[in-house]
């Protein structure tokens, strides 16, 4: 009972969220309220007893790519537009809406033949997750299982991923961390262009 | 916000307990929800608001670039070279257990360890990024000031 009350709290927060960020003009709005809008999906997945998922998307989506997307914001000046206002789109809506209302009536329709939510007999419930739940513990000695996959039966996954992370931090700085040669250009352009 | 007392007098005291959060988070990922994932991010969130309620300069000079490119390479090396110190004990690649005398105590081992490596990796990476925006908003402010003066 309770839990369906912060069930349906929450989605409808979220939905409210969703339509402003839809209607809103100003970025820095728009930042925020999507920063709010992760903080509720971390939320929603407390109540789905997904800790460890909650505190990613609560950290990082919340957190550091809200700062991230700011910092884009700033660096995307210009005097034109001091305020961040988001352009009004010359294009009628009526395409992409029915693209978006048709992809979206599939997926409801689709959401019929999955199993319910926390289901024993679901299909993923039945491969590996027994092992795991039944194992974990005198394998690894380690209590959250979560922890005990990510790091030991499936250690080469997160490896990768590891690399991934390495692997972005390397390309942003060969695409925005050498500033050097870039400035005299940009100064010689914006000073044409005052001239 | 360099002017921002309140700001300031707050994240000064504040930074120091989102440092000590993230090595709970980090250390404690084996018994409670969290790991070497959420502990970086954390660990990098506490030195970008030390960097926006200070200034970028100062948090370089407390984490310089030079040695977060060392740190987020280092998280990388730590974990393969976990493989490949099992592959070296007679294991397979990321095979714990032969890290310590028995199973679970190589298992527990293990995990912290590359948890580590994940955890220095992540808060690096997340720092280089967030100093890259940076360093490059300040060149495109500073270029826009001087257009604008000339």
């Amino acid at each position: 009972m309770i839990d369906n009350i912060v069930d349906i709290t929450l989605l409808s927060f979220l939905v409210i969220l969703a339509l402003a960020i839809i209607r809103m003009r100003s970025l820095f709005a728009v930042v925020m309220l999507f920063s709010g809008f992760s903080f509720l999906s971390a939320g929603l997945f407390v109540v789905m007893d997904a800790a460890d998922v909650a505190f990613t998307e609560a950290a990082v989506g919340a957190g550091i790519s809200s700062v991230l997307m700011l910092a884009t914001l700033a660096l995307t000046y210009s005097s034109k537009n001091a305020d961040k206002e988001e352009k009004p789109t010359a294009h009628k809506p009526w395409l992409p809406l029915s693209v978006v209302v048709i992809t979206g009536a599939l997926l409801i329709y689709g959401t019929y033949d999955l199993p319910s939510f926390g289901d024993p007999d679901a299909p993923s419930q039945l491969h590996v997750a027994p092992y795991y739940l039944e194992n974990s513990m005198p394998d690894t000695g380690v209590p959250n299982v979560v922890t005990a996959v990510l790091a030991s039966y499936r250690g080469f996954d997160t490896l990768g991923e590891v690399t991934v992370i390495f692997t972005a931090g390397i390309a942003v700085l060969l695409l925005i961390g050498g500033r050097r040669r870039v400035k005299p250009n940009v100064k010689k352009n914006g000073g044409d262009r005052e001239a | 916000m360099k002017h921002n007392l309140i700001l300031r007098v707050v994240s000064k005291f504040i930074i120091p307990l989102i440092f000590l959060f993230a090595l709970y988070v980090q250390f404690h990922g084996d018994f409670g929800p969290g790991g070497g994932f959420q502990a970086g991010v954390i660990f990098s969130a506490a030195i970008i608001l030390y960097a926006l309620v200070f200034g970028a300069d100062k948090a370089k000079r407390v984490i310089t670039p030079y040695v977060l490119r060392l740190l987020a390479s280092l998280g990388v090396l730590i974990y393969a070279g976990t493989g490949v110190a099992t592959i070296v004990l007679g294991g397979n690649f990321l095979e714990y257990g032969v890290l310590a005398s028995s199973q679970v105590a190589g298992q527990h081992l293990g995990i912290l360890v590359i948890e580590l490596g994940v955890g220095i990796t992540v808060m690096s990476v997340m720092l280089i990024i967030f100093f890259a925006f940076a360093e490059r908003g300040q060149a495109v402010l500073s270029t826009k000031a001087e257009s604008e003066r000339g």
